[in-house]
C-alpha cells in the first residue's frame, strides 16, 4: 500500500493543488513547468546540503517562485491562461535542461541523490485530503474561493478581491506542485534526468476533471493513475510478451480515456480558465 | 512582429548572460551560425522550415479557438505515416509528403472530435496525446517500421528517389522550404479571402456571433484542428524526406512545441509566422552553432521562446490598457 502511495504522490500532490486553483477559476497549464522546477531545484538543493529535507524545501520554493511569475501574467496583466502556462512550460523545460546538460554533461550519468524514508511526506499527503476539503467547503474563504471561480462579479461585488482569492489559491497549488516535483526527484527516482516530470503535470489537470473538482476524488484517481504506473513496471518485470511501449503509455491511456468518459459529465466551475477583468 | 525583435535580442542577451557565456561573444557564434555564408543561411532555412509549418498550423487552430498543444504528436504521427508508405514503394516523395499530412491531420482531427463531441479540452487532450505519439514512434522504430536487418532503433533510409531535391550538394537547403513558404501564402489567402476562413475566425472570436449565423462551430472547429495537425505532420514529413531520410527515437526535436511562440509572435497572422520563423529558424541554427562550445547552448531557444511569449503578453496588455 505505502508502495502504491509512493507511486501515486507526484501525481496526486500536483492534483491536490490543482483542484484548490481550478475552483479559483485558474486552468494552471503551467503545472508541468513548475512541477519540474521543483524536481530540479529539490535534485539540486539535496545534492548540495546532502539534506532532502531541504531539497524538498528547495522544490517547493521553486515552485512557488515559478508560479509567482505565471500569476503577474495570469491575473495582474490577464493574459491567456493557457498561453501563459504554454510559455512558463517551455521556460522551464529550457532553463532546468540546459542547466543541468551545463553542470552535469550530456553523458546521462546517472546521478544519485540521498533519498528519504517518505512516510512524513505520505502521511502529509493523506492528511491534505481532508484539510484541503475543509479549506474549501466549511470556510467562509473557501466559499469565496469557490464562488470566484463561478461567479467572480458576485464575489468582488461582495467585498472581496477576486485576484487576492485567485493568487492564494494558485499559491497553494503552486507549492504543491513544488512538494509533487521534489517527490519525485528525490524520493521517487532519487536523481534527476531532463525532462523528469514526463507530463504528469498534465495527468494531474485530467485527474482533477477526473476528481469532479473534489480534492478526495481527484487523490483517489490519482492513486489509480500510480496504480497503473506500477502495474507497467510489474508487467514488465514479469517480461510479458508485449511491446513495453504500451505499458509506457498506460497511464497516458488512461488519463485520456477518463476524461472522454467523464467528459462534459464533471461539473466544472463556471469561470475556470476566463481571465477576470475588473469592471471600470 | 518587428516590434518584438528588440525585446529578442534583449532576451538572448540576458539569457547568454545568465548562461555564463560573454554576450559579445555568444552573439557573434550565433550570428556566424545563422547567417555565416551560404552554409550558415541554409541551416536557417532548413530551421525555419518544420517551425514555419508547425506555426502555421498553430495559426489556424488557435483562430479557430482550439488550443492544439499536440503539434508534437501530429508531427511524429505524420513522419511515421510517411515512413509506412514509404516503406512500401508506393510513390515518390509527393505521395509520401500527402500521406504525412493525413496522418497529422487524423491525429488532430481526434483532438478536435474529442474536445466537440466528449468535452474534452483539446489543451490536454492533445498533450496525452503527445506522449502517446512518443510511445507509439518508440514501438514503431523497434517493431514493424525498423530497418529489416539490423538492430537500430530507426527506420530503413529513404532511396534517394523518395528524398526531396536539394538545389546543391553543398548545403542541406531542400525544396520542402519553397514548400513551407507557398503553404503560408496559401494559409493567409485561406483565413483572409476565403468563406471558410472567415467562418473559423468569427467561430474563434465570437461563438455566439456564429451560433447565430447558423454555422455549424462543432465542425468548424474540428475542420481547424485537422488542417492545424495536417500542417504539423506536414512538417515531420518535410523533416524526415528532406534531412534525416530516417526516424528514429529522436525524431521529434520539439518541433510541434516551438511552432506555438513562432504563431503567437507572428500575431497569429500567416505572413507573420513567416517572418517569426524566419527570426527563430536563425536563432536556432545559431544556437546549435553555441552548442558545440558551450554544453546545453542549443536548449536556449527554449528559454528565449517562453520568455518571447510572456513578453509578448505584457506587451499586448500594454496596448490594450493605452488602447
Amino acid at each position: 500500500m505505502l508502495d502504491l502511495l509512493r507511486f501515486a504522490a507526484p501525481v496526486a500532490f500536483a492534483s491536490l493543488g490543482e483542484t484548490v486553483g481550478q475552483r479559483a477559476g485558474v486552468l494552471n497549464i503551467g503545472l508541468e513547468g513548475m512541477m519540474l522546477s521543483g524536481a530540479y531545484a529539490g535534485m539540486l538543493a539535496t545534492r548540495q546540503t546532502g539534506n532532502p529535507w531541504v531539497g524538498i524545501l528547495a522544490g517547493v520554493v521553486a515552485a512557488v517562485l515559478v508560479g509567482l511569475l505565471q500569476l503577474i501574467f495570469v491575473l495582474k496583466l490577464e493574459a491567456d491562461q493557457v498561453v501563459a502556462g504554454t510559455a512558463i512550460n517551455l521556460l522551464a523545460l529550457g532553463v532546468t535542461s540546459a542547466s543541468y546538460r551545463k553542470i552535469f554533461g550530456e553523458s546521462g550519468e546517472l546521478l544519485s541523490i540521498p533519498s528519504i524514508s517518505n512516510s512524513a511526506l505520505i502521511g502529509f499527503m493523506v492528511l491534505s485530503v481532508p484539510m484541503l476539503t475543509w479549506l474549501l467547503f466549511k470556510t467562509r474563504w473557501g466559499l469565496a474561493l469557490r464562488a470566484a471561480g463561478e461567479y467572480p462579479d458576485a464575489v468582488q461585488a461582495s467585498g472581496f478581491s477576486v485576484v487576492k482569492l485567485r493568487l492564494q489559491a494558485c499559491l497553494i497549488g503552486a507549492a504543491y506542485a513544488g512538494l509533487a516535483g521534489a517527490h519525485l526527484s528525490i524520493v521517487n527516482a532519487a536523481s534527476f534526468q531532463e525532462e523528469l516530470t514526463k507530463g504528469r503535470g498534465f495527468i494531474a489537470i485530467a485527474m482533477v476533471t477526473f476528481g469532479r473538482f473534489n480534492p478526495a476524488w481527484a487523490f483517489v484517481a490519482s492513486v489509480v493513475i500510480g496504480g497503473a504506473e506500477m502495474l507497467q513496471y510489474r508487467l514488465q518485470a514479469q517480461s510479458i510478451q508485449a511491446p513495453p511501449q504500451l505499458f509506457l503509455a498506460l497511464p497516458y491511456v488512461f488519463a485520456l480515456l477518463v476524461l472522454v468518459f467523464v467528459g462534459k459529465g464533471g461539473r466544472a466551475p463556471g469561470a475556470l480558465g476566463i481571465p477576470y477583468r475588473k469592471e471600470q | 512582429m518587428t516590434r518584438f525583435v528588440p525585446a529578442i535580442i534583449l532576451i538572448l542577451l540576458l539569457s547568454l548572460w545568465a548562461f555564463g557565456v560573454n554576450p559579445i561573444t555568444g552573439c557573434e557564434i550565433i550570428a556566424r551560425g545563422a547567417f555565416g555564408g551560404e552554409i550558415g543561411l541554409s541551416r536557417t532555412l532548413v530551421a525555419m522550415t518544420p517551425l514555419l509549418l508547425t506555426g502555421l498550423g498553430m495559426v489556424i487552430a488557435w483562430r479557430a479557438g482550439m488550443y492544439n498543444i499536440g503539434g508534437e504528436g501530429q508531427y511524429i504521427i505524420g513522419g511515421l505515416m510517411g515512413a509506412s508508405v514509404a516503406k512500401l514503394h508506393f510513390g515518390g516523395p509527393g505521395v509520401i509528403l500527402l500521406s504525412t499530412g493525413l496522418g497529422g491531420a487524423f491525429y488532430g482531427a481526434l483532438a478536435g472530435w474529442l474536445q466537440v463531441k466528449r468535452g474534452v479540452h483539446a489543451a490536454i487532450s492533445t498533450i496525452l496525446l503527445n506522449f502517446i505519439a512518443l510511445q507509439i514512434l518508440a514501438w514503431a522504430v523497434t517493431g514493424p517500421l525498423q530497418a529489416p536487418g539490423t538492430t537500430a532503433s530507426q527506420t530503413a533510409t529513404l532511396e534517394p528517389g523518395q528524398m526531396l531535391a536539394k538545389w546543391s550538394n553543398r548545403t542541406d537547403l531542400h525544396s520542402g522550404v519553397l514548400l513551407a513558404v507557398l503553404l503560408s501564402f496559401a494559409v493567409w489567402m485561406l483565413l483572409s479571402y476565403t468563406s471558410f476562413g472567415f467562418h473559423l475566425r468569427l467561430t474563434g472570436e465570437n461563438p455566439l456571433a456564429a451560433r447565430a449565423a447558423m454555422l455549424n462551430a462543432d465542425r468548424i472547429r474540428v475542420q481547424a484542428i485537422a488542417l492545424s495537425g495536417g500542417l504539423c505532420g506536414l512538417a515531420g514529413g518535410v523533416q524526415f524526406l528532406g534531412t534525416s531520410g530516417v526516424i528514429d527515437v529522436g525524431f521529434n526535436q520539439q518541433w510541434g512545441f516551438l511552432g506555438i511562440p513562432v504563431a503567437l509572435l507572428g500575431g497569429l497572422n500567416a505572413l507573420g509566422a513567416l517572418a517569426s520563423s524566419f527570426l527563430f529558424g536563425a536563432l536556432m541554427a545559431g544556437t546549435q552553432s553555441l552548442s558545440r562550445s558551450v554544453l546545453g547552448g542549443d536548449l536556449l531557444i527554449f528559454v528565449i521562446q517562453g520568455a518571447a511569449v510572456l513578453t509578448f503578453l505584457a506587451m499586448r496588455k500594454r496596448e490594450r490598457g493605452n488602447a
